[in-house]
């Protein structure tokens, strides 16, 4: 497939314990697209996805091998501080998770903050460009000082998207950001993804099929740790290639 | 057909029945539980009420700011014992708190080795062991090298008391924040100390500043750990090379005394003393509610 190596796996192993939860994966993500990866529950797709952030070896007996090249830089050499690498591949989670007695504006800018950055205009205009990009800076923009967890939950959500854009990561790793979410909330956060690919590149984890279909350029299908197929969007929902992949998207298993 | 309306009849004497025997259980049961609960409240409202009648006699404007006068003469007051009681308690908050905060932290974030539950064994252990067993360390410890009884040696012994409690509550508390906080927070790039501190910490802020408060609570009605670190002292002192005054040790030391007006005050002692603390557990309760809306 002729993607450009802007961000990229080779090999890629997970562990959990001596469970081997990803099986030497190969993938690569061109530069401002949306990649889904779907699959059934318990097949990888989280633990690869928290593999591209270094997030996986925070879980205590949790293990990696293999090479992810941000480009061409592997993420996983010895002089790469996860702490540093974290900071260019963001990352949204299943639940909304506003950082608790944290207001909407802390919670944005706290990223900014801790980093050091303590200048009262560039934490503002930070906070506003992301609640913009978030599509939330309407909503809040009264309610700055209001707590985080005081949103209804998709606007908690498009909180939690501004948290990580504030700090201008590179990639944006979503990992089932709308399965805790209301259909209206949903749709907002797609239209999201497909606006916010202009300017970082997503990868994202999803039950919804449909989902994956209306809002990525490529989509890769995850069975029991293994990458079974990888390709155009359009092309894997109507001409997939491998036979499992075609009996999961029609619902025959999985 | 007759068989039928006999067999429903019978079916509806046996709903009636068990049902009545259900509501006879129920009752029976609701009335021994309220005796349970009206029991365990016999001690605290006998105690209570027992101490106010005893104790509100002795309480006046000036029970609160002379000092103790000499034997044989009636009157004098607690202000030096008020004062210290103060400073023995926060010197001991002084030392407790950073321990016990650090000992919790470390065993919420990283409890799941070995280590850590060596550790934690350790802090139970700690907190079984008698008040006055640490009083006698910390005399072996603190007072015979140097020489002399002192607040330094009481507020130690204090702090002492206080780490096993702070340190488990953290614990506690820290572990109720879910993981994807922690994880949302490593995600933004931030060091795990930084996330533990900056955003663990004021999530939870206010659940951990009852944890303190409950433990100051505590130690600030000990008695035994004082008997031989702080001593007592008859006379204004704030320096901490010295012995000091307490709430605690003077109630003890003038319930044993042979005077009337002595026990008249040690009653009053005490009943200042339970409102201390009463008022330190409602505070922190109101704190609370405040913190968490």
């Amino acid at each position: 497939m002729e993607i450009s190596s802007f961000f990229s796996t080779r090999d890629l192993n997970a562990w959990f314990g001596k469970t081997l939860a990803v099986r030497a994966v190969n993938m690569s993500f061109a530069e401002n697209t949306v990649s889904a990866i779907i699959g059934p529950s318990g097949c990888g797709k989280s633990t690869f996805l928290r593999c591209l952030n270094r997030l996986h070896e925070e879980v205590p007996g949790a293990r990696v091998n293999g090479t992810v090249l941000l480009e061409n830089k592997n993420i996983y050499s010895k002089d790469v501080d996860p702490v540093e690498l974290r900071r260019q591949i963001g990352m949204v989670f299943q639940k909304p998770n506003p950082f608790p007695a944290f207001s909407v504006f802390d919670n944005v800018a706290v990223g900014l903050k801790l980093a050091g950055i303590r200048k009262s205009t560039i934490l503002k205009d930070a906070v506003e460009r992301s609640l913009r990009m978030a599509a939330l800076w309407d909503e809040v923009k009264d309610k700055l000082n209001d707590a985080g967890t005081s949103l209804s939950g998709g606007q908690q959500q498009r909180l939690c998207i501004a948290r990580a854009l504030a700090v201008e990561p590179r990639v944006l790793l979503m990992d089932e950001p709308t399965s805790a979410l209301d259909p209206i909330s949903t749709a907002k956060i797609e239209e999201l993804v497909s606006e916010l690919k202009k300017a970082v590149t997503i990868i994202i984890v999803t039950h919804n099929m449909q989902q994956a279909a209306r809002i990525s350029d490529q989509t890769a299908f995850f069975l029991l740790g293994d990458l079974i197929e990888y390709g155009a969007t359009s092309q894997l929902f109507t001409a997939p290639k491998d036979n499992r992949t075609e009996r999961y998207i029609t619902g025959r298993f999985g | 057909m007759k068989q039928k309306d006999y067999r429903i009849a019978l079916l509806n004497t046996w709903i009636e029945k068990s049902s009545q025997r259900r509501k006879v259980i129920n009752w029976g049961v609701y009335v021994a539980l309220s005796l349970a609960a009206i029991l365990a409240l016999i001690p605290l409202i006998s105690v209570f009420s027992f101490v106010t009648f005893r104790g509100f006699s002795a309480l006046d404007w000036d029970f609160f700011i002379s000092l103790p006068k000499p034997v044989g003469e009636i009157g004098g007051g607690i202000a030096n014992a008020l004062v210290g009681t103060a400073i023995l308690v926060g010197f001991g908050t002084l030392i407790g708190l950073p321990w016990g905060f650090g000992i919790g932290i470390y065993l919420s974030e990283y409890g799941a080795s070995k280590r850590a539950s060596a550790i934690r064994f350790t802090v139970d252990l700690l907190a079984s062991i008698p008040s006055i067993v640490i009083g006698l360390f910390v005399y072996a410890a603190v007072v015979v090298p140097m020489k002399r009884f002192s607040a330094y040696a009481g507020g130690i012994a204090l702090g002492i008391l206080m780490v096993p409690t702070v340190a488990r509550s953290t614990e506690e508390i820290l572990k109720l924040v879910p993981i994807h906080i922690r994880e949302a927070g490593l995600a933004l790039g931030l060091p795990r100390w930084k996330v533990i501190l900056r955003i663990i910490f004021r999530g939870s802020l206010g659940a951990l500043i009852t944890g303190v408060m409950l433990s100051v609570a505590r130690v600030s009605g000990e008695t035994a750990p004082l008997l031989f670190t702080a001593l007592s002292n008859r006379f204004w002192s704030h320096r901490l090379d010295q012995p000091i005054a307490s709430l605690p040790v003077q109630i003890y030391n003038y319930a044993i005394s042979p005077y009337d007006d002595w026990h008249r005050q040690a009653w009053g002692a005490a009943l200042v003393l339970i409102f201390f603390v009463l008022f330190l557990n409602l505070t922190t309760r109101w704190a609370m509610k405040k913190g968490t809306k």
